[in-house]
C-alpha cells in the first residue's frame, strides 16, 4: 500500500518536474531555433526577446606578423590567390581591432537549461588549402558538416577531449561529409589538416547559442539572453582568454570590450 | 495506473539488481586488472594510464595515454570507440614497429581481460552509454589475380587519393608533408614505411591494411576514407586495391636474418649501386637496434635495417649496402620534428640544440682475421682493441673514410685518399643505396684487414639518420656478422677426380691383362 502511495506521488512529482522543466526551456530554444545558422559566426543574432550583450574586441600593442604559406605542393591551391597566402593567427582590423576572437557565456545560464540545437549543420569548407571560417561555433547536438572545395587531399583532425576526437580524409572536390554531432561543451575543438600543416580551425561546441564571433571590425553580438548574471569570456587562438562580467534584466543591451595584450 | 507503476516498479528492481551485479562482476574484473597493470602496464603506461610511465621516456611513438580512449587500432568508425575484442587484439598481439609486445604468451586469458576491463576505467567515455562502439561491416578482399593489373589499379588510387603526400611516392614514408606530422599531443609521428608491412603498428596483411584505410588510425595524422566509399567517389573494390598495392611493396614473408653474407666471384667490380650486375647477386638482411649501451643511449633508431650485397674480383671487393630513410639528411624541413624527438625523449640527450646533422654508415670488421672466436667488442671496439671501419657521410657522399675506431668516441682515419676505399651512392624515394669498393690485399696488415678468400670476416653495421637527431652515440647498431669471399673453385678441384678415375681404370686394366697373360702362360705349359 505504502508503495503504491509512493509511487503516485512520486509519478504526480515526476509530471510537475517535467512540466515545469518544457516551460522552462521553451522559451530560450524558440531562440536557436530560429537563429541564421548559415552564418555560424553569429547564431544568437536572432530577434527573439531577452538581453543582448554587443562589444568590441581589441589588442594593444603590436601583432605579429601571421608566416606566409608555401604552397608550392598544391598548384590547385596556390591558382586561388594572387598574392602568397598567409596564416591567419591573429586577424586585424583598422585601429587594433581584433577579429576571430569566440566570444561565450561561460558561466551564468542556469545549469539544468536545455536549449534545443538547431538541425541545419554548421559547415566548415577547405578552399585554397585553408579553412573557412577558421574560427567558428556551434551547439552540442547539431549537425557538423565539412565540404572540400580543393581538388587535393585534405584530412580533418579533430582534437578534441570532452568530444570523441576523430580523422576523415577527403581526397576530391566537391565531397561533403556529415560528422555525427559533438556530444559535450568544449572550448575549443581544435580542426587540423595534416597533410598542410598551416590549416587549422578552432571550433566552440558549445550547449547553447550565446555565443558568437568577433567581425573584422572586432564587433560581436550575443542575444536572447534571460536576466541573470553571466560570465563571458573571449578566447583568442594567440593571445589567451579574457573574461567580463555582465548583468542583464529585461530585453536590455548591454556592453563588454575586451582588450588583449599582443606579446 | 497503479498496475502500470507497479509493473515498473518491480521491473526497476529487476534492472537494480542486475546493475548491481553487473558493478560487483564489473568491480571483480578491475581489481583483478588492476594487480596485472601495475605489474606489467604501468612501468611504460603509467600508473593513472595517463602514458607516462618510466619507459615512455624513452619511446617514439609513446605508449598509449588511455585517458582519452583514443585508440589507432579498431574495427569502428573514425571517432568512435574501439571494441573490447580490438582492445583485445592489441593486448594479444602487441603494436608492430612499436614498443608494445604482445602478451597473449605471457599473461592467462583471464589476466588479459581483467586488464582490459581495468585499462576501460581511465576513460570515462567507456561508461558513457551514448558512445557504444559499432563495428564496421567490413567486405571480403575482393577476387581477381591480385597480379599487375590489379597492382596498377591500387597503384593509381594509391596517388589519386594522396597516399603519396605522407607516405611518398615509393611509399617509403619519406612524402612532403612526412616531416610535418605529429599526434594529438604534439609527439613526433611518422608516416609508415610502407615496405615494412612486418612493422605495421595494425598488422601487415592485405586485410589490415584495408581495415586501417577504413578506420583511420585515430590519434595520429592517418585518416579514415571510409567517407570515400559513401560519397561513392571510390569503389569497394578500388579501395582494396590500394591496399593490395601497398601490400605489393614489402617482401612476402619478413626477412630473416642469415649470419654470412656470401660474395661471389665476380669479373667485373660494379662501383655504381644501380649497376645491373647487383640484381643477380644475393641480398641479405641486417636488422639495427638503438644504441642503448653506452651515454647517451638512443632509444629512438630511425634506421631499421640494412640490405647487403657483396661481390669480389681476384683482386677487389664491393659492398652494396641499401637501408630505407625517409630524409635526404642534412635538410633543415626536418628540423621541426627533431625538435619534437627532442622534447618526446626527454633524457639528457634533449638538452641538446637540433641541428641538421648528414645521414651516415659504418661498416665494420676486425683489424685482422681472428684466429679462433674472439672478436673485438662490437660496439666499435676498445682503446686496446681497436676496429678497422669503413664510414660514410651523406655531406661526403663520393668519399668514404677508413680508419680505426678505438671505442664509440675515438675514430683514426688512416691517411691517403680516403684509406683506400672508393664510394658511390644514391637516393632515391627514401632509400640510400651505397658502394663501397677497396683491394682485398692491404699495404698496410696492421691496421687494414686483408680480405681473404675461405675465411669467415667479422662484419656489422652502423646507421645514422641526421634528421631524427643521430649523431655520435645516438645510432642503430648491429651485432657482428660475417663476409665470405667464396673461393674460386681451383681446377684440381674438377681435374683430380678424372685423373683418379682414369688412374683406377688402368690399374684395373692392368690387373686384368697380367692375369689373362699368366693364364695363357699356364696352357702354353
Amino acid at each position: 500500500m505504502k508503495g503504491r502511495i509512493f509511487s503516485v506521488v512520486g509519478s504526480m512529482l515526476l509530471l510537475t518536474v517535467c512540466s515545469k522543466g518544457n516551460q522552462s526551456s521553451a522559451a530560450p530554444a524558440a531562440s536557436p531555433t530560429a537563429a541564421p545558422t548559415t552564418a555560424p559566426a553569429a547564431p544568437a543574432a536572432s530577434s527573439a526577446a531577452g538581453g543582448t550583450i554587443t562589444g568590441k574586441v581589441k589588442f594593444t600593442g603590436t601583432a605579429p606578423r601571421n608566416p606566409t604559406i608555401d604552397m608550392s605542393e598544391e598548384a590547385a591551391c596556390k591558382s586561388k590567390y594572387k598574392t602568397t597566402p598567409t596564416e591567419e593567427n591573429v586577424v586585424a582590423g583598422a585601429a587594433n581591432s581584433l577579429a576571430n576572437v569566440f566570444v561565450y557565456v561561460k558561466s551564468g545560464v542556469p545549469a539544468g537549461q536545455k536549449f534545443t540545437p538547431p538541425t541545419t549543420p554548421v559547415v566548415i569548407n577547405q578552399d585554397g588549402c585553408r579553412y573557412h571560417p577558421h574560427v567558428f561555433g556551434i551547439m552540442v547536438g547539431q549537425p557538423f558538416e565539412i565540404d572540400n572545395s580543393d581538388p587535393v587531399l585534405h584530412n580533418i583532425k579533430a582534437i578534441a577531449k570532452a568530444n570523441r576526437p576523430f580523422n576523415v580524409s577527403q581526397p576530391s572536390a566537391g565531397m561533403k561529409t556529415t560528422r555525427p554531432p559533438f556530444t559535450a561543451p568544449e572550448v575549443m575543438v581544435n580542426l587540423e589538416c595534416n597533410v598542410h600543416g598551416w590549416m587549422k580551425a578552432f571550433l566552440g561546441v558549445r550547449p547553447d547559442p550565446f555565443y558568437a564571433v568577433s567581425k573584422d571590425d572586432g564587433s560581436f553580438t550575443i542575444s536572447g539572453l534571460p536576466p541573470g548574471t553571466y560570465t563571458i569570456e573571449a578566447w583568442h587562438e594567440k593571445f589567451g582568454t579574457q573574461t567580463a562580467t555582465v548583468t542583464i534584466a529585461g530585453t536590455e543591451s548591454k556592453t563588454a570590450n575586451f582588450t588583449f595584450a599582443a606579446h | 495506473m497503479e498496475a502500470a507503476d507497479l509493473g515498473s516498479e518491480r521491473g526497476g528492481q529487476q534492472v537494480i539488481h542486475t546493475l548491481l551485479l553487473l558493478t560487483l562482476v564489473a568491480v571483480q574484473d578491475t581489481a583483478a586488472g588492476k594487480m596485472v597493470y601495475t605489474k606489467w602496464c604501468a612501468g611504460c603506461h603509467g600508473d593513472n594510464g595517463a602514458g607516462d610511465g618510466q619507459g615512455a621516456r624513452h619511446m617514439v611513438p609513446p605508449p598509449r595515454d588511455f585517458t582519452g580512449a583514443i585508440y589507432q587500432i579498431r574495427s569502428t568508425p573514425s571517432g568512435q570507440l574501439p571494441t573490447d575484442a580490438d582492445l583485445l587484439r592489441s593486448i594479444d598481439e602487441g603494436l608492430g614497429g612499436t614498443a608494445m609486445p604482445g602478451w597473449k604468451s605471457r599473461l592467462s586469458e583471464r589476466q588479459r581481460r581483467d586488464v582490459l576491463a581495468y585499462i576501460k576505467t581511465f576513460s570515462t567515455f567507456f561508461a558513457d552509454t551514448t558512445q557504444r562502439p559499432q563495428p564496421i561491416a567490413f567486405s571480403k578482399e575482393p577476387g581477381g589475380d591480385g597480379g599487375a593489373d590489379a597492382l596498377k589499379v591500387g597503384r593509381q588510387f594509391y596517388d589519386s587519393i594522396g597516399c603519396r603526400k605522407c607516405h611518398g611516392d615509393q611509399g617509403r614514408g619519406d612524402g612532403p608533408s612526412a616531416p610535418t606530422l605529429k599526434d594529438d599531443a604534439g609527439h613526433p609521428m611518422f608516416a609508415a614505411n610502407l615496405h615494412e608491412n612486418w612493422r605495421f603498428n595494425g598488422g601487415g596483411t592485405v586485410e589490415d591494411i584495408y581495415r586501417r584505410l577504413r578506420t583511420g588510425l585515430d590519434g595520429t595524422p592517418m585518416p579514415s576514407f571510409s567517407d570515400l566509399l559513401e560519397q561513392k567517389f571510390l569503389t569497394d573494390e578500388q579501395l582494396w586495391r590500394v591496399a593490395e598495392y601497398v601490400r605489393s611493396l614489402s617482401p612476402k614473408e619478413p626477412p630473416v636474418v642469415r649470419d654470412v653474407i656470401h660474395a661471389p666471384l665476380t669479373k667485373r667490380v660494379p662501383h655504381a649501386p644501380d649497376d645491373s650486375a647487383w640484381t643477380a647477386v644475393d641480398t641479405y638482411w641486417f636488422p639495427l637496434v638503438g644504441q642503448i649501451i653506452r651515454k647517451e643511449r638512443w632509444f629512438a633508431p630511425a634506421v631499421s635495417g640494412v640490405w647487403v650485397k657483396a661481390v669480389h674480383t681476384a683482386d677487389s671487393i664491393a659492398i652494396r649496402v641499401a637501408w630505407d630513410d625517409r630524409s635526404q639528411s642534412p635538410d633543415t624541413a626536418w628540423l621541426a620534428h627533431l625538435g619534437r624527438v627532442f622534447s618526446t625523449l626527454s633524457d639528457d640527450s634533449t638538452r641538446e640544440q637540433p641541428v641538421p646533422w648528414p645521414d651516415q654508415l659504418a661498416v665494420q670488421f676486425p683489424v685482422s682475421s681472428p684466429t679462433g672466436m674472439e672478436r673485438p667488442y662490437f660496439l666499435m671496439g676498445s682503446p686496446s682493441a681497436p676496429v678497422y671501419q669503413w664510414r660514410w657521410s651523406s655531406t661526403a657522399r663520393a668519399t668514404a673514410i677508413a680508419g680505426l675506431a678505438r671505442g664509440v668516441d675515438r675514430f683514426d682515419p688512416i691517411q691517403g685518399a680516403g684509406g683506400g676505399i672508393a664510394t658511390q651512392s644514391v637516393y632515391d624515394h627514401g632509400e640510400w643505396r651505397v658502394v663501397f669498393t677497396r683491394a682485398l690485399a692491404s699495404p698496410d696488415t696492421a691496421n687494414q684487414l686483408p680480405l681473404r678468400t675461405g675465411r669467415a670476416i667479422p662484419v656489422a653495421f652502423f646507421a645514422w639518420d641526421g634528421s631524427n637527431g643521430e649523431h655520435g652515440t645516438r645510432m642503430a647498431v648491429s651485432t657482428w656478422y660475417f663476409l665470405a669471399l667464396d673461393e674460386p673453385v681451383p681446377a684440381r678441384v674438377f681435374i683430380s677426380p678424372v685423373l683418379a678415375m682414369v688412374l683406377t681404370l688402368g690399374l684395373g686394366m692392368l690387373v686384368i691383362w697380367r692375369a689373362q697373360q699368366k693364364t695363357s702362360y699356364r696352357r702354353q705349359q
